[in-house]
């Protein structure tokens, strides 16, 4: 989708609010919107590409101007209700209780597997690599261009790479494909390559710094043999 | 006869939360999925907890002050950053697959990740808001020189070449920054100490003692 989320060469935007001394959290709330990545993880709400799509489907406005770990409460809400786990009014109807009573306590249980699943993924992670007999169709120093078209749904083909043209620099190996996995699909393993732009290529000459490259990670579908190379099909 | 169009059950009007509203909207989500079996306040704290005490930029600091010390570890690091990393027991979630980018007196790395948040964590934690937010994430690709010098006081030549790793995939960038001069006799956790979040970002360099 062309969503707000989308902000690679957006202008406008002002400085960097720089913080110093920034701590970890700066409020009780955002460790537990924190948590609710990794917990409904496991629950089953989502995988990482959802959890992502989920925020990208904030009001666009709301985006830009809320803290970051409202984004994440955002997506839990959202995966929540449409799993049918949370009900939208005992939400609002909690919401109200805690807004007029901030200090009433959270229930209480405990859960040692949840604690050491805590502990566990930390440690161990959750890699997006699988394993795939697809065959790579490019190479190291290959030139291609991104597809310039507008996908519906989630996506990591970012706008300001579309129809661009580079060079693969890296080549990763097969990872879960988020066109697939963030809408609801397979993981339908994918290669991942690096692709190297010049500034200018994205920006044009009149405003691209000097000197520069910028690297973006693309799926295989995302890309097709630069015009002019061997064997290029577009 | 006229219909009202329906909206989307996660799209609201846009009027901004304030943070009583936010923190008492993640409360009653956080007591349904306790209830439910989904959450738990100790595991809430517990997770917290790992990022703000035992997870942060100190492990990439390590990672960096062995490289600058050991050429073969460096070696390793610029070609599997991951396994490379797991020697010294530093890996996880958000950097299962790690890319290290080296600086160098003509090359200049710094990450972002324009579409959300991604940042290597085993590393450096979980990451400062001003990379999450829109003003870092919208210009660095843009104007990488104009933010690094305006935004953040680090003024790069035009012989230096800017690279900027946009982390759209799941594999995880970070730099290993130049070791400053003045630096020549000491040892790692000495040098460890002088590495910065920021210069393992690139928005920063390390500063000579």
């Amino acid at each position: 989708m062309n969503g707000v989320h989308d902000l690679g060469g957006t202008d406008g935007l002002g400085p960097v609010p720089v913080e110093e001394e920034e701590p970890v959290f700066h409020a009780e709330w955002e460790k537990a919107a924190f948590g609710m990545f990794s917990m409904p993880f496991r629950a089953g709400f989502f995988g990482v590409d959802q959890f992502r799509f989920g925020i990208e489907q904030m009001h666009p406005a709301i985006y830009l101007l809320s803290p970051y770990y409202e984004h994440w409460a955002h997506t839990v809400e959202h995966f929540g209700v449409e799993k049918g786990v949370l009900d939208p009014a005992d939400i609002e109807e909690r919401t109200r209780y805690y807004l007029e009573n901030p200090d009433a306590p959270l229930p209480q249980r405990s859960d040692p597997d949840l604690l050491a699943f805590v502990d566990g993924v930390v440690k161990a992670g959750a890699s997006a690599a699988r394993e795939s007999d697809k065959k790579a169709a490019y190479a190291v120093g290959d030139r291609v261009r991104v597809l310039g078209s507008s996908p519906l749904g989630h996506t990591r083909r970012a706008r300001y790479i579309r129809g661009r043209t580079g060079e693969i620099v890296l080549a990763h190996g097969t990872f879960i494909y988020p066109d697939s996995a963030g809408n609801g699909g397979g993981d339908a393993p994918e290669h991942v390559y690096t692709v190297r732009f010049t500034n200018s290529e994205l920006w044009g000459e009149e405003t691209a710094e000097p000197n520069g490259f910028v690297y973006f990670d693309v799926w295989e579908p995302y890309i097709v043999p630069a015009a002019g190379t061997e064997g290029s099909a577009a | 006869m006229s219909t009202t169009p329906t909206r989307p059950p996660t799209v609201r009007q846009p009027t901004v939360r304030t943070q009583e509203e936010i923190a008492a909207r993640v409360k009653a989500l956080e007591a349904i999925m306790i209830e439910k079996g989904i959450m738990t306040t100790e595991a809430v704290d517990r997770l917290a907890e790992i990022y703000e005490n035992e997870v942060g930029p100190q492990l990439g600091a390590a990672v960096v002050a062995k490289a600058w010390t050991d050429p073969d570890f460096r070696e390793r690091l610029l070609r599997d950053g991951t396994a490379t990393c797991r020697e010294l027991g530093i890996g996880g979630l958000q950097g299962e697959d790690m890319v290290v980018v080296e600086n160098t007196d003509t090359v200049h790395n710094v990450i972002v990740c324009t579409l959300c948040s991604c940042y290597p964590w085993p590393v450096l934690g979980l990451p400062p808001n001003w990379y999450k937010g829109p003003q870092y994430r919208s210009r660095i690709v843009r104007e990488p020189r104009k933010v690094l010098r305006e935004d953040f006081g680090l003024d790069l030549p035009e012989s230096v070449e800017v690279r900027v790793w946009d982390s759209s995939s799941e594999m995880r960038y970070w730099v290993l920054p130049l070791r400053p001069a003045g630096t020549e006799g000491m040892d790692e956790q000495a040098l460890a100490a002088l590495v910065t979040r920021d210069s393992m970002i690139g928005t920063g360099v390390v500063p000579a003692p």
